[in-house]
């Protein structure tokens, strides 16, 4: 990977992790509170089914999320496995690709 | 491992970026498991509560709470690093930005902890003591 693609995938973990600091601030209070009682299916989709805030809010969280989970499981994979290279960006654009598909599939299931 | 090596270890940054590392690592396993069971909703309501009633095992209680610890970890630590990379807080801070990320890490998982395991609120039309 070329210097000028390796800055760019630096800046999208920072950008990615600074969004993602907001979203799981908001995540753990909501999920702290949530929980206290027990969780139901009634509960949660009487949150978020129907809002449109609640679905842009997890739609950003999940694309946040693809773009930093695998840029991180790369530079992992690069210094503690020493596998880099073609097949390691391949392997990341892979996960960034399935995580966003689940992820969105799993944001459509509770909001819509 | 020379002995530069077991002094790089014995200092507290070594030990946050292993946190650090070891957390968004745990974090990144979980994901698919935790957008796969949110997905059950689309199989509906009662889907949804099947799989509900399967997290109040203890092992997967304890197995969440160990979670909240690394996301609060994780997000602690990250943002740390945010704030050494592009704020230049690098010189006399580290060590009560670690303690500190560490304390509401352990703080995030306490709370979570002593909520996933309240009981729920009592009806108040049920009697208290049942003789």
């Amino acid at each position: 990977m070329s210097a000028r693609t390796e800055t760019w995938t630096w800046l999208a973990q920072r950008a990615s992790a600074a969004v993602l600091a907001i979203c799981v601030v908001v995540h753990l209070a909501m999920m702290i509170g949530a929980v206290r009682g027990g969780l139901s299916a009634a509960d949660i989709l009487g949150r978020t089914r129907g809002s449109a805030a609640w679905a842009l809010f997890y739609g950003l969280f999940v694309v946040a999320v693809s773009i930093h989970a695998p840029l991180g499981l790369r530079t992992i994979a690069s210094e503690w496995l020493g596998w880099r290279g073609r097949g390691a960006d391949a392997a990341c654009a892979m996960i960034a690709l399935s995580l966003l598909a689940l992820g969105l599939l799993a944001v459509g299931a509770v909001t819509l | 491992m020379t002995m530069v090596d077991w002094r790089n270890r014995g200092h507290p940054a070594y030990w946050a970026f292993l946190v650090h590392r070891v957390s968004g690592l745990a974090l990144a396993l979980f994901l698919p498991l935790h957008f796969i069971a949110l997905a059950q909703a689309l199989n509906g309501v009662d889907a949804l509560n099947t799989f509900l009633a399967w997290t109040r095992a203890p092992w997967v209680t304890a197995s969440e709470i160990a979670i909240v610890l690394a996301l609060g970890a994780h997000l602690t630590g990250g943002l740390r690093l945010l704030l050494v990379e592009f704020f230049g807080w690098s010189r006399g801070v580290q060590q009560a930005l670690i303690a500190v990320a560490a304390g509401i890490a352990l703080a995030c998982a306490l709370l979570f902890a002593l909520n996933v395991n309240a009981q729920p609120v009592a009806d108040p039309g049920r009697p208290l003591l049942r003789l």
